[in-house]
């Protein structure tokens, strides 16, 4: 057939370019190489060479004003000696160590039970998804009306009707942290639990109908079948959000607009500082040593992920 | 549901207390889960004296607040750039991620591996690590504060280049080959046969793009100073820095950034929620 519409294709017109000539396959490669064209140019000039960049603007002394200096490793001894940088590598641990077991179990134990409910069971999901789809600086502003005292604050309005105490929630160092970690799960919840729910189902029937008939009860199942299945959703999941606890900011910014990160430091993330650093300060040096950092800590977790699921 | 199969069909039709108890429950859950939404429509629909009312369901709703903040011209303008800009980026992303993604599935050329990896290692580098590099180049090309400086950097992703290789690869070759026969040039077969096979995954990768360009934030904040370019999410971060502390006002923003992503949320529920599923078990 090929041959056939090639010889056709031949016999028309007398001059052959230089196209025809090639080789189905040569023609193929060739075809491949154009697809690709624009896409290695953006690949290498807007992801891998700015990486590159961002590695060597970590050894300069850079304000945008003058030509970048080599300072060596200066940048990153000034990190280590920065107390402010220990403060906000201990919150950023904080939200992560926080955040990623707390959304996990209430994500897990949602999704278990919702998965065996056939009545509204659409509509369920549905509330349970719908903060997934928000922004973060439109709920910002919801969620620090609701932590204002009163009167103007719902939580603390509702606490004085039941004649509970008012809480602090953004105002102290104590409480800001965790105030904006709630709001941060809140938002993610949704789309861990349509993950499990997607993960459970997964898992075959037979196994289940096989352990019955074996006559395990509902815990051993649980145990033994549910749990080992999931790993590799769950390990996806404890990757995931462990990365987003990790580069927070969206709601952190948009919590602590007035003092970014405060009170007194006690909220600041890396990457909060990260953006203060370069582009509050034009230290672009040293913000970019701290996004090496950053960096290294997401690779560590993700290399870390690689060698558990080998393990498997 | 796994609980249900093994069941005899006379015990599927009872109904246990305890399945009562965690229905509830769940719905109760839920519910929760939406108050802070309903609580910013309905302030939305308040007037400043009442908001510090409790009650979820306003005595006089009121649409005032939202003709006030749409009247003012900058709200508007924000949000016709945030669906400009995540529109234009979807689009590249659906042509460029599935160009490169069938292109990785279904051609054998030296150096496909080592492009796939190449391709599939970005996704290990943070966007944090690429902003101030990003910023640099943006101000030699001049392209901050410019719409295309706002949309440049996500116009491809290593992440929808991945989902959509992956789906070409359950393309039958037989009917590229087909396709070949009959003369097709090889973007004619891309488009015209292959795309059509594969359109759960587009609509599950315009979906995520949209979203995720919608609410992104961080490069915005970043690459905007002037105000007529803002994107929603920028626009609203500063809000209150102009309107004093009008919450009532507020929340209106709040609830006009919310309600596109909700009406389209309710039309395409099915796709959203395959979409999750599909992307969370690809990736």
């Amino acid at each position: 057939m090929s041959i056939a519409s090639d010889s056709i294709k031949r016999a028309g017109p007398e001059r052959t370019t230089v196209w025809d000539r090639f080789s189905i396959r040569t023609k193929r490669v060739i075809w491949a190489w154009t697809f690709l064209a624009l896409p290695i140019l953006f690949y290498g000039g807007i992801r891998f060479y700015p990486t590159f960049q961002a590695f060597w603007l970590s050894l300069t002394d850079w304000d945008l004003m003058r030509p970048a200096k080599f300072v060596g490793l200066a940048n990153y001894q000034a990190m280590l000696a920065d107390p402010v940088f220990w403060k906000v590598f201990q919150n950023t641990f904080a939200y992560l160590i926080i955040g990623t077991p707390l959304s996990l179990v209430i994500s897990f134990a949602i999704a278990y039970y919702l998965d065996r409910v056939r009545f509204m069971h659409g509509f369920i999901r549905a509330l349970y998804f719908l903060p997934f789809l928000t922004t973060a600086a439109a709920m910002g502003w919801v969620w620090r009306w609701f932590y204002q005292p009163v009167p103007i604050g719902v939580l603390n309005g509702f606490l004085s009707v039941f004649g509970l105490p008012q809480q602090t929630f953004l105002r102290s160092p104590d409480t800001a942290l965790t105030s904006i970690l709630m709001p941060a799960i809140w938002a993610g919840l949704g789309f861990q639990v349509i993950i499990f729910i997607a993960g459970l189902r997964a898992i075959p029937s037979t196994f289940y109908e096989a352990a019955r008939i074996d006559g395990l009860g509902e815990w051993a199942i649980f145990r033994k079948i549910t749990l080992p299945l999931l790993k590799p959703t769950t390990i996806f999941l404890v990757v995931f959000s462990s990365i987003g606890f990790l580069r927070i900011f969206d709601q952190v910014y948009n919590m602590t607009t007035n003092d970014p990160g405060g009170p007194l430091n006690s909220t600041k993330p890396l990457v909060l500082m990260i953006y203060q650093t370069a582009f509050s300060s034009y230290k672009m040096g040293y913000a970019a040593a701290q996004t090496v950092v950053l960096f290294t800590i997401l690779l560590v977790v993700s290399l870390m992920q690689l060698w558990v699921l080998r393990k498997r | 549901m796994s609980t249900m199969d093994v069941e005899l069909p006379a015990n599927r039709m009872r109904i246990r207390p305890g399945q009562i108890i965690t229905w509830t429950l769940l719905l109760l859950g839920g519910l929760i889960m939406v108050t802070p939404l309903l609580y910013m429509f309905a302030t939305s629909l308040k007037t400043s004296g009442q908001i510090y009312d409790l009650k979820l369901i306003p005595a006089a709703p009121t649409l005032d607040n939202y003709i006030s903040v749409l009247s003012d011209g900058r709200f508007l303008r924000w949000f016709v750039n945030s669906t400009l800009i995540a529109s234009i980026v979807t689009v590249s992303n659906v042509f460029f991620d599935s160009m490169v993604g069938y292109t990785l599935a279904k051609f054998e050329f030296r150096g496909r591996y080592f492009i796939f990896l190449a391709i599939l290692s970005t996704l290990m580098i943070p966007t944090e690590m690429l902003v101030i590099p990003w910023y640099l180049m943006s101000s030699q090309l001049h392209w901050l504060d410019t719409y295309w400086g706002i949309m440049f950097p996500g116009m491809m992703t290593a992440f929808g280049t991945f989902l959509m290789k992956q789906f070409f690869e359950t393309v039958p070759d037989d009917f590229l080959e087909a396709a070949r026969v009959d003369g097709m040039n090889e973007f004619t077969i891309w488009w015209k046969i292959a795309m059509p096979l594969v359109t759960p995954a587009i609509s599950a990768l315009a979906i995520f793009t949209f979203l995720g360009n919608w609410t992104a934030f961080f490069w915005p904040l970043i690459v905007t100073t002037s105000r007529e370019l803002y994107t929603l999410p920028v626009g609203l971060s500063g809000f209150s820095v102009e309107q004093s502390i009008q919450w009532e006002k507020i929340m209106t923003g709040a609830a006009l950034a919310t309600i596109p992503t909700l009406i389209v949320f309710l039309v395409l529920q099915r796709f959203i929620v395959r979409g999750v599923m599909l992307a969370g078990l690809k990736g």
